[in-house]
């Protein structure tokens, strides 16, 4: 984001009309912009509060069915909440924890990939070991056994997912950084007297951007899903949070007679990633032409 | 070839053995072992006891080579909920996630495969899109979310298949499916992109050429370079697998290993959790090695690596 502001406009331009090109690239960017500024905006856009129960309303269905009314658009909960508040919150939720975790994983993940590939011999032996080591180890259990160990709260699940999900971004980091470092002007760099931290940072990772691009879109979406699928199990964000997963798992045992309570939640979270990958495939096939 | 088996064994071994530490580690940040093992309301001297017969008060070091030792001959130890031996309970459940997982997998490359070539033979074109769309899709809907709505659509309303259990053949197939769609999408993509670069490699062009039949040039010549990548996703794909059975069997309270380990980690069954931790890693560690060897075999310019 930031090379391209710092870009001459006619690039960012050349970038925009680009763009325009790839119909699922603009479609998957609305979606989640919209998603966004529903979860920076959340507190002007609810209607009510998504905290406060009302036991004579509960589970009243959305405005659509019979029974519905337009004080509870979307209807609420088994304890009486605003189902289209809780919603509006949950993606606070959602998007907080998939960049939150993107921003952790892709600094570890991007760090020990561009060390791997600069250096190459022995460092490139023990971050290819670690990679190995962490693929090994069986994600979503080594999660769940850490929050249950540490507690279920919002920073337990980003902390320990962030340290978890960097495998991709050191594996595509580091075949790119391979590739760029055998280029003449990291050796012209080089001969000029540039440090070694200076060719990292100003030759070598403005270089890779548009990878880690790609790959932060498909990690924010998985960041995503896994805290839904955490809270699912109970091991996640803890009630009375509305997380979409949580929301989900809640409304399990009402599921018979009210599936709106789990098709709404659902949806959200479905159409929410959905669209980050849609903008992570039209990215990918933007950076890749001979691709598609 | 023999150096290069060598070279990955040894690096398995260590890999291995490294996971093995950490397994050891997560038992030990749990907590002390002897309390929880002699349950609520033990009197002191009574873990006292237990800290001694398990040789709990020994230097750490000591234990893990000891613990080790004894996971080499297939003894995890003991549960702490279930209060029986760790290597009994897990080998009674394993059935139902190796059959859980084999129907998935039957359901993910039936699906992937046909879905993979014809988008990679019409590739640009509508059924593409298509193709992509579905797998995009796949990767979207919570496998908790899928498994949610097949159960209030088969198990509840239309009552073809059970909602829960592991008793019958009827109780693997919303479980399966479910699973299967998850996994689906990365193998999909696997295809397409292995057909594509098939279908434009030289010898692919040359069949072309000769005139061999278009179904002859892309089953025979093509298909059979793309599904290598395949065989390696397999294995990779082992830990997805797991993470989604582990979500799948509990929706379905399916008794498998998946099951088992979320109970483990409710229940803070630490021993437990520590050996399908284990074994899990070891499967990773196996299934790569095997495809990497068998890669090798299939093309020996990778045996440089």
């Amino acid at each position: 984001m930031i090379a391209m502001t710092t870009n001459p406009p006619s690039r960012t331009a050349k970038t925009l009309r680009k763009m325009l090109h790839h119909p699922s690239l603009v479609v998957g960017v609305a979606i989640v912009a919209a998603m966004i500024l529903v979860a920076i905006f959340a507190p002007l856009l609810a209607p009510h509060d998504p905290y406060v129960q009302d036991i004579s309303r509960r589970a009243v269905p959305p405005v659509w069915y019979e029974k519905g009314t337009w004080e509870n658009i979307l209807g609420t909960d088994q304890l009486g909440r605003d189902y289209l508040s809780r919603l509006i919150y949950g993606a606070r939720v959602s998007l907080l924890i998939g960049f939150s975790v993107v921003l952790i994983s892709g600094i570890i993940g991007t760090t020990l990939g561009l060390l791997a590939g600069y250096f190459g011999g022995r460092v490139d032996t023990l971050v290819t070991f670690i990679v190995t080591v962490r693929l090994a180890m069986p994600v979503i259990l080594v999660a769940l056994a850490v929050v249950a160990l540490f507690g279920g709260s919002m920073w337990v699940v980003i902390t320990v997912l962030g340290l978890l999900k960097w495998d991709r971004f050191a594996v595509v980091v580091r075949s790119t950084t391979q590739q760029i470092r055998a280029l003449d002007y990291i050796a012209s760099a080089r001969s000029a007297g540039a440090s070694t931290f200076w060719i990292l940072l100003r030759e070598v990772l403005p270089n890779i951007a548009p990878q880690l691009i790609v790959i932060a879109t498909i990690e924010v979406a998985s960041a995503i899903l896994m805290e839904a699928a955490l809270s699912f199990l109970g091991l996640g964000v803890q009630p009375p949070l509305p997380s979409w997963g949580l929301m989900i798992s809640e409304a399990k045992s009402y599921m018979f007679f009210s599936f709106w309570l789990i098709a709404i939640p659902g949806t959200a979270l479905a159409t929410l990633v959905f669209a980050i990958n849609l903008a992570g495939d039209g990215l990918r096939d933007m950076i890749t032409p001979e691709r598609s | 070839m023999l150096i290069f088996i060598l070279k990955r064994l040894g690096l398995a071994l260590i890999v291995a053995l490294t996971v093995s530490v950490i397994a050891f580690a997560l038992l030990r940040a749990s907590g002390d072992i002897a309390t929880a093992l002699a349950g609520e309301g033990a009197t002191p001297e009574s873990i006292a006891v237990i800290r001694e017969t398990y040789g709990l008060d020994r230097p750490l070091i000591v234990q893990y080579f000891a613990w080790l030792w004894d996971v080499t001959r297939g003894d995890f130890g003991q549960s702490f909920f279930f209060r029986t031996d760790v290597a009994g309970l897990i080998i009674g459940k394993i059935g139902n996630t190796l059959i859980l997982g084999g129907a998935s997998l039957a359901i993910a490359l039936a699906l992937s495969i046909p879905l993979g070539v014809l988008a990679a033979i019409y590739s640009g074109s509508m059924i593409d899109r298509a193709v992509t769309l579905f797998s995009l899709m796949g990767q979207a809907l919570p496998s908790f979310f899928l498994g949610l709505v097949l159960i209030m659509i088969f198990a509840i309303r239309l009552r073809w298949f059970p909602a829960s259990g592991a008793d019958s053949w009827k109780n693997f197939v919303l479980p399966a499916v479910t699973l299967g769609y998850y996994i689906t999408p990365p193998f999909m993509r696997l295809v397409r992109a292995g057909m594509i670069d098939a279908l434009n490699t030289d010898y692919v062009r040359t069949a072309r050429a000769k005139g061999l039949p278009a179904r002859r040039v892309v089953f025979k010549h093509a298909l059979r370079n793309a599904l290598v990548p395949v065989v390696g996703l397999v294995a990779v794909q082992l830990g997805l697998l797991m993470g989604g059975s582990v979500v799948v069997e509990s929706i379905f309270a399916l008794d498998g290993l998946g099951y088992l380990a979320y109970q483990s980690i409710s229940y803070r069954d630490f021993p437990v959790l520590q050996a399908v931790v284990l074994l899990l890693s070891l499967a990773y560690v196996v299934l790569t090695l095997l495809s990497d060897i068998i890669n090798a075999w299939l093309d020996p310019r990778l045996r440089a690596a």
